[in-house]
């Protein structure tokens, strides 16, 4: 197997060359198909299944029996296919469909998440990723056990993440559902289930090993279908294929329609409210949301464990890099989808008469609840205040606005689906490596062979997928909102113990957990009660950003607590100096179990 | 083993120096990503007032400035942190 996986590994380039090439043929096969006059139905089949099926065959293909296969990829993956691995783990159906969406809605107010969910890794590339690297273990509340001496702190960890996680790989699987059940025009409550066999093949036989794979894969998807739609538009109206560049002069036509429109709330305008005056309200939200989404970022397992499975430290850092580049190539495309979606809106569709709106706003007025039109005032003239769009409707309806044949919107329909299904697979995969590898194996068998560790991983990880589908098949309200408070939960309970760990070696072990519990407990007090008992906002800091009074809650009272117990020992300080040098050994403490 | 032999020149004082090599390198580009976060936007209102290319400038860089310093400090950090490896000695083979 090692000298196959070698072998596999000299040949990424080409392999995933003739993937890309392959799928793009595909992509005009289908086209040619659609003008010969096959139906839209059989096109989202195809794309649906034809996808699935890939990710199936490269799934089967990385199936492993080897512990170190199973849980990081035999540390073989190159920093720039790590990259890509990263960029679809990270960009989720919420990244791919509503992002644009939001920043439409919400203007400059929105781009604290193109912000938010980007600069994180500059946190993760200097502060964590090479030191988790050398640490070499396979899970994050790993490195929190052996750091902080005992179980307690590998079980706070491992209960972050678990809350972290959870509600984000179910608002994952949601989305999964709502994507199959539109294309393949199923119920809701089956199409969750196929979406959930899409999950299941990618990971169950291989791993981590088979995660990566099937995620280079997919993040090839996911980044031609956002920028096909988008490119076309912007060559076709502009003549310039950069949709990124082209896309000032939209924001000044925008602009021009906002004053004889009378729109108060400009769409470039920063931190204003409805009225368009400027708010602290909403400068300081926009500060906490940016900081609560980064250190968030830099937070969460399914993120940090990607960086454990490069050959070395190096690549570690040089990883990255290149995650942020390829995650960078769609959120600085997002804006420009939003402009285009705007300016389309206030040409043709705002001010038109009703009866001759264009093609894509009557299709989609007459999918439940995305886009609605009513004529309040019965002048048969479409007003501003007449036409209410969810922001779900501006990547999946770009297509029809630019223009294009169906089988682009099947093409979108891939790539959100590859973007969810990447996502999902990263979350399932953190979750039960920490219940199969920190809980099972560290804590409850410490004996058991490796055939039984992977056996007892593979249960847990279809157990955990069975569970996550069946709470987001009762499509519970409001899940979508959860996944932001996944940041946040991160943030404050772990993003404390794992830098001071590595940077301050006076941390202990009593002053991290109780950092964690106090930093986690109060983040999750600020999102409960503001959320269901009403409780009133601090300084008026929505609860998107409840990590911004947990995190530093956190740091102070592990810094407190770390100075009122004894130091850590000579062990445990050279154990943190050799986590610190890329090159050697490291210096375990007696008594540290480890792999 | 041999890998052990050579990191038995790496004393304490220089096992030092290089953390406090590193750590500067932390600390700038610790300060950079703050410049590029939270002080840049800080000033979007004004910075919106000049428009290059159609773009506000105060939302050019929320949309694309800063995140282009992001890919640029996370290269820039691995290639400055492998320096300071090759000159202590400790990067891997």
């Amino acid at each position: 197997m090692a000298t196959q996986s070698k072998s596999f590994v000299d040949n990424l380039g080409k392999i995933y060359g003739g993937y890309a090439g392959g799928f793009i043929g595909f992509v005009i096969l289908l086209a040619i198909l659609e003008q010969m006059g096959v139906s839209n139905k059989v096109i989202g089949y195809c794309f649906v299944f034809l996808t699935i099926g890939v990710y199936a065959y490269i799934g089967i293909l990385s199936r492993t029996s080897e512990l170190s296969e199973y849980y990081v990829a035999g540390r073989v993956v190159p920093p720039f296919f790590n990259g890509m691995a990263t960029g679809a783990d990270w960009m989720s159906a919420a990244s791919f469909i509503s992002m644009a969406g939001g920043l439409y809605l919400a203007g400059y107010g929105g781009l604290g998440y193109v912000l938010g969910w980007t600069g994180g890794y500059v946190l993760v590339g200097v502060l964590l990723a090479p030191y988790l690297r050398k640490f070499g273990q396979f899970t994050v509340p790993d490195f929190l056990g052996v750091r902080y001496e005992g179980n307690t702190a590998r079980v706070c960890g491992v209960v972050v993440l678990f809350c972290a996680s959870f509600t984000y790989i179910v608002a994952q699987t949601f989305g999964i559902g709502i994507i199959t059940s539109r294309f393949l025009d199923i119920p809701f409550e089956v199409a969750i289930f196929v979406g959930l066999l899409g999950i299941l093949v990618c990971s169950m036989l291989g791993g981590m090993r088979a995660v990566t794979w099937t995620q280079v894969a997919q993040y090839i998807i996911l980044i031609i279908a956002y920028l096909v739609p988008v490119v076309w538009l912007s060559f076709k109206l502009y003549g310039n294929p950069l949709p990124q560049l082209a896309y000032g002069s939209v924001l000044e036509q925008i602009a021009q329609f906002e004053q004889k429109l009378g729109i108060l709330k400009p769409h470039s305008a920063a931190y204003v409210d409805a009225k368009g005056q400027f708010s602290w309200v909403e400068f300081n939200n926009f500060w906490a949301l940016v900081l609560t989404l980064m250190i968030g970022t830099a937070s969460l397992p399914h993120i940090l464990m990607r960086y454990f499975t490069t050959p070395n430290v190096r690549d570690a850092r040089t990883s990255v890099g290149w995650s942020i580049f390829f995650i960078f190539l769609l959120y600085f495309t997002a804006p420009a989808y939003a402009a285009f979606a705007k300016l389309e809106v206030y040409t043709n569709v705002i001010g038109q008469p009703i009866a001759s709106l264009p093609a894509w706003v009557q299709n989609w007025s007459q999918v439940g609840g995305l886009l609605t039109i009513k004529d309040a005032n019965s002048d048969g003239i479409l007003q501003l205040g007449e036409f209410i769009i969810n922001q779900d409707i501006i990547v999946l309806s770009m297509p029809e606005i630019a223009g294009l044949p169906y089988v682009i919107s099947g093409l979108v329909a891939a790539g959100g689906l590859a973007a969810a299904l990447s996502t999902a697979d990263g979350l399932l995969l953190a979750i039960a490596n920490a219940l199969s590898h920190d809980i099972y194996y560290k804590m409850i068998d410490p004996k058991a062979s490796t055939v039984r560790r992977l056996v007892v991983a593979r249960v847990l990880l279809v157990a955990v997928a069975l569970v996550a589908a069946a709470v987001a098949g009762t499509r519970p309200a409001g899940i979508i909102q959860m996944v932001a408070w996944a940041f946040s939960l991160a943030a404050a309970g772990l993003f404390a113990p794992l830098v001071l760990g590595i940077w301050w070696k006076r941390t202990t072990g009593a002053g991290a957990i109780a950092g964690m519990i106090v930093g986690f407990g109060v983040c999750a007090f600020y999102l409960v009660g503001t959320r269901y008992f009403d409780m009133p906002l601090w300084f008026g800091i929505r609860n998107i950003s409840s990590a911004l009074f947990g995190l530093p809650l956190a740091f102070l009272v592990t810094w407190v607590v770390s100075l009122m117990t004894s130091a850590p020992s000579k062990e445990m300080q050279d154990f943190v100096d050799s986590i610190r040098v890329p090159r050697g050994e490291l210096a375990w403490v007696k008594g540290a179990q480890h792999d | 083993m041999a890998e052990q032999g050579k990191m038995a020149d790496f004393t304490p004082a220089k096992r030092e120096a290089y953390w406090r090599k590193t750590s500067r390198l932390m600390w700038i580009i610790m300060a950079l990503w703050v410049f590029f976060s939270f002080v840049i936007p800080a000033f979007a209102v004004q910075l919106n007032s000049i428009v290059i290319a159609g773009f506000p400038l105060g939302f050019y860089m929320a949309a694309q400035g800063s995140l282009i310093s992001y890919v640029v400090l996370c290269f820039w950090n691995a290639s400055a942190q492998n320096k300071i490896d090759e000159e202590f000695g400790v990067a891997e083979d």
